[in-house]
């Protein structure tokens, strides 16, 4: 075994995509499944002269993470369910002010204190408006140890380039379960900065809405600037005049909106001749995978569509292949979630089977089986 | 597809079976195999049935978790119960002397029954122990991986200054288990 190949968990992988993007700033509350997240980090952190600290809450450590973010450092924390509801408030201050940050949720079964060891993915409308108000998000999902590592690197990236939170959601399965992995001595993909202002300091607008993404000053270098979670100027100052506000929201969304090519990330397997398709994300996707190569062995032409953002629902995964599919599986491990996102995506071409658990199990691969055989 | 060999560890919490199957893992990851670990437990920090699952493949690793144990080990009566529902024939199964199996075991099943817990106790005399003498029987009986690689791993992820203990609580294991499964091998 080289040096760089390591059994490593989802969650250790986590930290050292983190790590390999920059992070220097750590704020969290432990909480199963994701603890192994902050117990890494008060480590690791400190020998790279970053911090960490365990806050009293989930609402601090959010603040702090948006404190640290707004001084110029890379900025993450991670939580599960109840912590990820806490969270919330603060969330949506960030995606106003405009604060890059990761925000990590590894899913276990709720509502509420629920099962706290047991695999879930029943927080995924949550990611999406979890906090309130009109606001644009990203959230990536990876679904094996190697790819959360990558993945959580191009969550810092993301979070950078568009000033956003990011979050990345695992479940319980990704988190704790151990696979190989490489772990390069360069990062996989390059490390994105954000943009600092260069125009004189009287110039500087940090919400300006002539781009999609104003640079952004960090405290301390010198450009004052307010922030707000009141709707607010090019300046930063509140304002409820209708142009403005409608200018500051149109940006928001656009900036994500009109850079899908570069947010949106999926694979497919199978998908050049498969009549039957199966839609499955995260520790789900590997049950699924296993069922499609059954199947494949069967004689049956079906494929896997998974997607690695899930927020911005990525509809071009589904309809590019609409004409195609004869029916379309959706497989989670909730009550029905993405699926209805999956159904509007299809235009109603497409009949779709549900495959949905919520028991605290992971979804066997028999069981997505099943349903191949019964709508192929 | 790639042949899969699934492994099952079980006993109650805190018995080490989680550490026991990352050891597993990264021994077959030392042998430049792939392999894939994972574990089901409950709130509780100590007690309760525990199990740690690992799959070792010389290929890409799909469905992450265990859907019929060619080999499955049980340290508990309770994690034996609980565990067991999807032994197939032929499986090898590796239990602690102190199990009662029952009479309805699969076809062709063949069971090593040692006395681990106890060799743990009264031999080393650090019930601790219990889980690597464990991983030595399995090993030693399955062939599941070289010993070799066994053994680094196992220096590997234990505490320093217990290294010398570690290797005779694995000897043991290996003692355990060429005893029980004899001629055969």
């Amino acid at each position: 075994m080289s040096p760089t190949v390591k059994l490593l968990q989802g969650n250790e992988a986590c930290v050292e995509g983190a790590l390999a993007a920059g992070l220097r700033f750590f704020a969290g509350y432990p909480i199963t499944p994701s603890t192994e997240i902050a117990e890494a980090l008060s480590e690791r952190l400190p020998r790279v002269g970053g911090r960490f600290i365990q806050m009293e809450d989930e609402i601090a450590s959010m603040a702090a993470v948006i404190g640290a973010s707004l001084t110029g450092a890379k900025a993450m924390t991670a939580t599960s369910g109840p912590g990820f509801s806490l969270k919330q408030e603060n969330l949506g201050f960030a995606m106003l002010t405009e604060v890059p940050c990761v925000v990590v949720n590894v899913m276990r079964g709720g509502p509420s204190t629920g099962l706290p060891t047991s695999p879930a993915q029943a927080d995924v409308m949550q990611a999406r408006w979890g906090t309130h108000g009109d606001h644009p998000v990203i959230a990536l999902y990876p679904a094996s140890v190697p790819e959360v590592y990558e993945v959580t690197i191009k969550a810092f990236n993301l979070a950078e380039k568009f000033r956003t939170p990011v979050i990345l959601l695992m479940d319980e399965v990704i988190g704790h379960m151990r696979e190989r992995i490489e772990l390069p001595d360069t990062p996989p993909v390059p490390v994105v900065e954000r943009q600092r202002p260069t125009v004189p300091k009287e110039d500087y607008l940090p919400y300006d809405n002539s781009q999609d993404v104003p640079p952004l000053a960090s405290f301390g270098d010198g450009y004052r600037f307010h922030v707000t979670g009141l709707i607010h100027d090019q300046k930063g100052y509140p304002t409820s005049a209708p142009a403005k506000v409608e200018a500051l929201l149109t940006r928001l969304q656009n900036k994500i909106q009109s850079n899908l090519d570069e947010i949106l990330m999926w694979e497919t397997i199978g998908m050049e001749d498969a009549e039957v398709a199966v839609f499955a994300y995260g520790a789900t996707a590997r049950s699924a995978v296993r069922a499609v190569r059954i199947a494949r062995e069967q004689g049956i032409k079906v494929g896997l569509l998974r997607p690695i953002t899930i927020w911005p629902f990525p509809d071009k995964l589904i309809s590019q292949y609409t004409s195609q599919l004869k029916a379309l599986i959706v497989a989670e491990m909730n009550l029905g979630q993405l699926v209805d996102e999956v159904e509007r995506a299809t235009k109603g071409q497409v009949p779709i089977k549900r495959v949905l658990q919520a028991n605290g199990e992971l979804i066997a691969p028999d069981t997505i089986l099943r349903a191949v055989l019964e709508v192929k | 597809m790639a042949v899969r060999h699934e492994v099952r560890l079980s006993g109650s919490g805190g018995q080490g079976m989680l550490l026991a199957g990352i050891i597993l893992a990264e021994a077959a990851i030392l042998a430049g195999k792939n392999a894939v670990q994972s574990q089901s437990y409950g709130p509780e920090a100590r007690g309760g049935a525990s199990r740690s699952e690992v799959i070792i493949s010389n290929g890409e690793i799909d469905y992450p978790k265990v859907t019929e144990p060619e080999v499955f080990m049980a340290l508990t009566q309770e994690a034996y119960q609980k565990y067991r529902h999807d032994l197939g024939p032929n499986a090898l199964l590796v239990v602690d002397e102190s199990l009662n199996l029952g009479d309805d075991l699969p076809e062709n099943v063949k069971v090593v029954r040692v006395p681990i817990i106890a060799s743990a106790v009264e031999t080393l005399k650090r019930p601790i122990v219990a889980n690597i003498i464990a991983l030595g029987v399995l090993v030693g009986a399955s062939s599941i991986v070289e010993r070799k690689y066994l053994e680094q791993a196992v220096l590997r992820r234990v505490p320093r200054g217990t290294e010398e203990l570690n290797q005779k609580a694995l000897e043991l294991g290996f003692q355990l288990a060429a005893a029980a499964v004899g001629g055969n091998k």
